[in-house]
């Protein structure tokens, strides 16, 4: 089992990452650093029940992800005006004039997708992908594949109608679909 | 449907909601037509279900090791 001092070392490290995945739906740097304080505070003190079940920082993401979602659901009211980022997020350019694929866009086989969930790295990979969405995009993401919120929900707390909601969860999907291709799928084949 | 565009919107659409019975078949007609988007369809998913996985992550076969 690991010692106290392991603990605090990983929780040190893993802060700045909390953080930045915070302002994803926090953007006010001091009320997110606050959260985090609340998420690692909440961990010290249950860390007697971590079974080493879950990766550490998984376990500690867990903590702070129902945090964010409580907050959200508290604050959906008070939310600011959605802004969506339609133009940064064109995704116009991986489609020909008929709307069909590019060559140069079209998706390329990946090797070996089934046992990537325990890969540390290729999540490196995929927070990079993540969070060079732009930002509305890559939070409307966020809340539906990390924070697993429905999308009904999704769209009262944003106040968002729900063709928007689709047509978001579309572009981010083959944004981060491109993204990780060729950040991890095209160099792993080159490495095998 | 001639669109590839228009058959991802809808890959993505059936991750969140139940897709309508003109759109299941529009989007499988073209999945058997078209190898990029049946490719993209599986990689959607395939991204959907490790986002779900992520959270029942286990810890010794992690290569942070």
């Amino acid at each position: 089992m690991a010692s106290i001092n392991d603990y605090a070392q990983q929780l040190t490290e893993l802060r700045p990452k909390l953080i930045t995945f915070t302002m994803l739906q926090i953007p006010d740097r001091n009320y997110a650093e606050d959260l985090v304080q609340d998420a690692i505070i909440a961990a010290i003190e249950s860390i007697e029940k971590y079974e080493g079940k879950a990766a550490f920082d998984t376990w500690v993401y867990s903590i702070l992800k129902f945090k964010l979602i409580d907050h959200i659901r508290q604050k959906k009211r008070e939310q600011d005006h959605f802004a969506s980022d339609e133009q940064e997020t064109d995704i116009d350019g991986f489609f020909d004039k008929k709307a069909h694929w590019n060559p140069d866009d079209a998706p390329q086989q990946w090797h070996n997708p089934a046992e990537l969930h325990l890969r540390t790295h290729f999540w490196e990979v995929f927070d990079f992908c993540l969070l060079h969405l732009p930002t509305s995009t890559a939070r409307v993401f966020a809340l539906r594949e990390l924070m697993e919120m429905d999308t009904d929900e999704i769209c009262e707390c944003l106040a968002i109608s729900e063709q928007n909601c689709w047509t978001i969860l579309h572009r981010a999907r083959l944004k981060l679909r491109s993204c990780l291709e060729r950040g991890w799928f095209l160099k792993e084949g080159e490495s095998t | 449907m001639k669109s590839c565009k228009k058959a991802t919107y809808l890959m993505s659409k059936q991750l969140d909601a139940q897709l309508g019975f003109s759109e299941k078949l529009s989007l499988k007609i073209h999945l058997m037509m078209c190898g990029n988007c049946h490719r993209c369809n599986k990689q959607l998913q395939t991204v959907h279900h490790l986002c779900a996985q992520r959270s029942t992550d286990l810890p010794n076969s992690s290569d942070k090791a």
